[in-house]
């Protein structure tokens, strides 16, 4: 039987962080993709912050024409009475980040986990994982028209938010309504936009328990797109999406070249993403921030402390679950614990009326917004919602 | 048991991730939807398209 160290499932950035990272150590390592291309369709807006990519262990002048569409000098965030807090340069430095092209960028990575040593395969599909012992010992395989079983010591499920493959292993990663952000998102072209910034807009009524964002990506195009949340929403994505453009004179006029949909994961962070011989990472095991849904650094980082474990594990030879849940408690101190701060910051945000978004835009006026979704400044937040009496409740979750 | 729109479905996964009782397999034909479904609709409201439906 053919026999791997590690069998990666899902070629997205997890997937490729996690056979980055084990190939690098000397380990033989396959990546398996169902879809016949890597990195489409894509179900996101496409920004990369610089320290979000740095963060993935890169230097921002490795970052890459070809999957560059527009570099980001910024951000501009709407209140519902559509008045702004505007941002620029705000990490310092020229460059903030890019709005990229994922079906670029997701090739590039899975290039660099090849390059790296990993054998990687599109439209390779996982008919079932392999279980000895009620152990997980590989997975059969589907290509064209052959099937074939591999043996892996250890199989890492990086399979999305679909996250069959972790619940057929038996890890519960059923995502509750409250926890999955609803989306749609368009291309479109010959719109007036600001080229430089990205644009997001908060609305509780025209964007229940979401935001609407437009995405520069060059000449005149951009992503453009929402999520929403049951039980905030009493309609569909698609269905606010197309309200809420009308709502924006300059995107009225614009045509379409692209539309997509997807489920970005914002909460129900497991606690435990291990069994004997198996882990679960990137959306599979909902790593995306909740406040913001962004999901590309923190799916390959979390992915490269599991793959960490696992080169440990199998050079110790023992890839038994207590030996691999080194990666829950690594996970957890140094991604976890912050993103479940910025979950308590969802549900507050989530919890106000248009009226009191407008009042908290004009109190942060001159604040720098990203560092809320990294957790830092929450004591200062906490004290401008205790100004307002019915706010306090909702100030003390952030404490 | 749920069927999905293929002129409206644009194969994302999501319904998915948030089916309780993994009764949903996405392929390259669709969504399809096994004996498992228990009928709760949890993927009828997560569908950012609706084209989910219940079969009839």
């Amino acid at each position: 039987m053919e026999s791997y160290d590690v069998l990666v499932i899902g070629a997205g950035p997890a997937g490729s962080g996690a056979a980055m990272t084990a190939a690098k150590a000397g380990l033989k390592v396959l990546m398996v993709e169902k879809r016949a291309e890597i990195g489409s369709p894509k179900r996101c807006g496409e920004g990369l912050s610089r320290s979000s990519f740095e963060r993935m262990g890169f230097d921002a002048d490795k970052a890459r024409p070809e999957w560059i569409s527009k570099v980001i000098r910024g951000a501009t965030v709407y209140s519902p009475d559509r008045k702004y807090i505007k941002m620029t340069n705000v990490l310092g430095g020229d460059i903030d980040g890019w709005v990229i092209e994922r079906k670029q960028f997701d090739k590039w990575l899975a290039s660099e986990a090849a390059k790296s040593g990993a054998k990687v395969m599109t439209k390779t599909e996982v008919i079932n994982l392999i279980k000895e012992d009620g152990k997980i010992r590989g997975a059969r395989l589907r290509h064209h028209n052959e099937e074939w079983d591999v043996a892996a010591k250890i199989t890492i499920a990086a399979d999305g938010v679909e996250s069959k493959i972790a619940r057929e292993a038996g890890i519960d990663t059923t995502l509750r309504l409250a926890d999955i952000s609803s989306c749609a998102q368009l291309e479109m072209a010959n719109i007036d936009i600001d080229e430089d910034r990205l644009e997001i807009y908060f609305d509780q009524e025209l964007v229940p328990g979401g935001y609407f964002w437009i995405f520069p990506k060059g000449e005149r195009r951009a992503n453009v797109g929402l999520g929403v949340r049951k039980p905030f929403a009493s309609e569909y994505a698609y269905k606010y999406l197309r309200a809420f453009i009308e709502t924006v004179p300059s995107l009225r006029e614009g045509s379409v070249i692209e539309v997509n949909s997807g489920g970005v994961p914002v909460g129900g962070l497991l606690e435990d993403m291990v069994m004997d011989n198996f882990m679960v990472v990137g959306d599979a095991a909902h790593h995306a921030n909740p406040i913001h849904g962004g999901g590309i650094s923190e799916s390959f980082v979390g992915a490269r402390i599991a793959a960490e474990v696992a080169i440990g594990a199998i050079q110790k030879g023992d890839t038994s679950k207590s030996s691999l849940s080194r990666y829950n408690e690594r996970w957890w101190n140094e991604r976890g614990n912050m993103l479940m701060k910025v979950f308590k910051l969802r549900e507050v945000i989530e919890s106000l009326n248009n009226d009191e978004l407008n009042w908290l835009r004009k109190e942060l006026e001159g604040e720098n917004l990203s560092d809320f979704t990294k957790a830092r400044k929450f004591g200062f937040l906490a004290k401008i919602l205790m100004k307002k009496p019915k706010l306090a409740f909702l100030a003390r979750k952030l404490l | 048991m749920i069927q999905a729109d293929k002129n409206l479905c644009t194969r994302c996964g999501g319904c998915v991730g948030v089916c309780p009782v993994s009764a949903l397999t996405l392929n390259e034909h669709g969504i399809e939807c096994s004996a498992e479904c228990i009928d709760c609709g949890t993927c009828i409201n997560f569908c950012p398209m609706k084209a989910i439906k219940k079969k009839e």
